[in-house]
């Protein structure tokens, strides 16, 4: 039994493996036909002509960080709903479904609350600071005015 | 139901014979070393046969957006330009590979290995039909949900490794595009598991029927919402128009894979248009009654005046007729939204995303829960038709 239980899985190292083999393979054939001369212009970084100026490895918007922030609590609760819908149906045949219906909503509710709590902070605004700074802006002009 | 593509062969009097043969002539049980050739075999017809579409997939986008914008399209290389897609690749592998300085070098060349190692290991549930399904995981789709994430993964390397600043915020739009709309897209999987009642995709397919009020599209009114919710996702995890952010050419040159020439940049386009194809199988799949043939003529048993080992594979055939039909229809549609919407601003796409689609599809999941509660798991047309004999039989 347990022979046939990894018999399953054989395919998927199978096509992985002919993903490996036809990157690479396509690569070192394509060394022995393709040219290879290169200059230090064709080296650098495309900035649209111009030198670059610094490494990209540099400060990035934090809204990035929030956003995965947000995904790994979601993805974690729909990671835990598969078990939970999967068996749904089995547990409705035998009536024991409104225990399952429970159990699901205090999932669902959890994640919609999470939702709103998110929406009041303003996380999901993209431009939250954007906003704020062009209020300010225009309070401090009446201020002047 | 069947778990892979042996258990479907081995039903075949020839094959149970030829594996005895092989075996009694080489001595030794032979049964796993056969099982491994024939899925080499399968694995490298699915492989060549993806990459036939994938390339096909660039030669119809070209043809459809000239047939959109009234120009001609490709139409030197071939007859009506058919083999541009070879003349293409021809081009490609003869192309500099050109490797920044600055770059990352392990990471810039892994990643358009990481992006096809990803979409590669999704077509592994892909059910193409009941016997060709080169294995049906008892965690079918939550398996592809976790493999696809690599071509997420392999983006945001390809973007960062680049060292430059076009690739980097394609990258970093990439990763917080992908994973954003993993979210609705996963409560809609979720929705469909809930009502079919298992994660494999045999069991999500077994579920539904060949006519459309049979499909899960149709099985309420929150999943014919919760379809589009997911197609909607599946265009953003794929980086398609209007969600084409992360490469997006007016404004990010070509976003994560501007640094990249020849064969590596080759290897990205070939794996979007792959996936492409994977997340309209799905969709198939899931919504859209899958392989399932009108009138069950997919399981042969109409054929039953010819040889069975004829009839069987008549019924396949038509089951892999019936599944790429939809599946291409899906694609055309895909590349029609391509060429007929303008690209979203980023807060945008994050507003569709977080304010929209997700609390929609949490709402549809809650909803689907309840009505498989309430009905029995009935769909509204078992339910239209038993009210029906139910009303003229009471009164």
């Amino acid at each position: 039994m347990s022979s046939h239980n990894l018999d399953v899985y054989m395919p998927i190292l199978i096509l992985m493996g002919v993903g490996v083999a036809l990157v690479f393979g396509a690569i070192i054939f394509g060394k022995l036909i393709r040219p290879h001369n290169p200059t230090r212009l064709k080296e650098q970084a495309y900035e649209c002509g111009e030198d670059p100026v610094g490494v990209a490895w540099s400060n990035f918007n934090v809204r990035f960080y929030v956003v995965s922030l947000i995904f790994i609590i979601f993805d974690v609760e729909g990671a835990l709903m598969f078990p939970v819908a999967s068996v749904f149906k089995k547990f409705n045949e035998i009536g024991r479904g409104g225990l399952l219906l429970c159990t699901l909503s205090l999932f669902v509710i959890i994640l919609i609350s999470g939702v709103v709590y998110c929406w009041k902070k303003g996380d999901l605004d993209w431009v939250k600071s954007f906003h704020l700074d062009l209020n300010k802006d225009s309070e401090s002009k009446k201020v002047e005015a | 139901m069947n778990e892979s593509l042996i258990s479907y062969l081995s039903q075949f009097e020839g094959h149970q014979a030829f594996v005895k043969m092989a075996s009694e002539m080489a001595g030794t049980d032979l049964t796993s070393t056969i099982s491994f050739m024939i899925y080499l075999a399968a694995v490298l017809a699915v492989v060549g046969v993806m990459a036939t579409i994938g390339g096909l997939g660039t030669y119809a986008e070209r043809k459809i957006s000239a047939d959109l914008q009234a120009r001609q399209g490709p139409n030197r290389v071939g007859p009506f330009g058919l083999l541009q897609m070879l003349a293409d690749g021809v081009k490609m592998i003869l192309k500099e590979d050109i490797i920044p300085r600055d770059a990352d070098k392990f990471m810039f060349v892994i990643a358009p290995l990481l992006c096809i190692v990803g979409v590669f290991g999704s077509l592994a549930v892909v059910p193409f039909s009941s016997g060709f399904i080169l294995t049906d995981l008892n965690v079918g789709v939550f398996y592809l949900l976790g493999i696809s994430s690599l071509v997420g993964v392999g983006i945001f390397i390809g973007g960062y490794s680049s060292n430059s600043k076009w690739s980097m915020l394609g990258g970093m739009r990439g990763a917080s595009q992908i994973i954003s709309y993993e979210i609705p897209v996963t409560l809609s999987i979720i929705m469909i598991v809930l009502i079919a009642g298992g994660m494999s995709f045999g069991t999500l397919i077994s579920g539904q029927g060949g006519f459309p009020h049979q499909w899960y599209l149709f099985h309420n009114p929150f999943t014919f919402i919760g379809f589009f919710v997911y197609f909607i996702g599946a265009l953003a995890e794929t980086n398609r128009a209007p969600f084409d952010l992360p490469e997006a050419e007016s404004e990010l040159v070509s976003g994560y894979h501007t640094e990249y020439t020849g064969m590596r940049f080759a290897f990205f386009a070939l794996a979007e248009y792959i996936e492409v194809f994977v997340v309209c199988g799905v969709a198939v799949a899931l919504f859209l009654g899958g392989y399932k043939v009108p009138f069950d003529l997919g399981n042969g048993e109409a054929f039953s005046a010819l040889p069975p080992i004829i009839g069987k594979n008549i019924g396949q055939f038509l089951q892999l007729g019936s599944f790429f039909t939809k599946t291409l229809a899906l694609y055309y549609v895909v590349i029609w939204i391509r060429w007929t919407l303008p690209r979203l601003r980023v807060d945008q796409l994050m507003t569709l995303c977080w304010k929209y689609l997700t609390p929609i599809a949490l709402f549809n999941l809650l909803m689907v829960a309840v009505w498989v509660y309430a009905f029995e798991g009935q769909s509204m047309f078992e339910l239209f038709s038993s009210m029906g004999s139910g009303s003229s039989g009471g009164h």
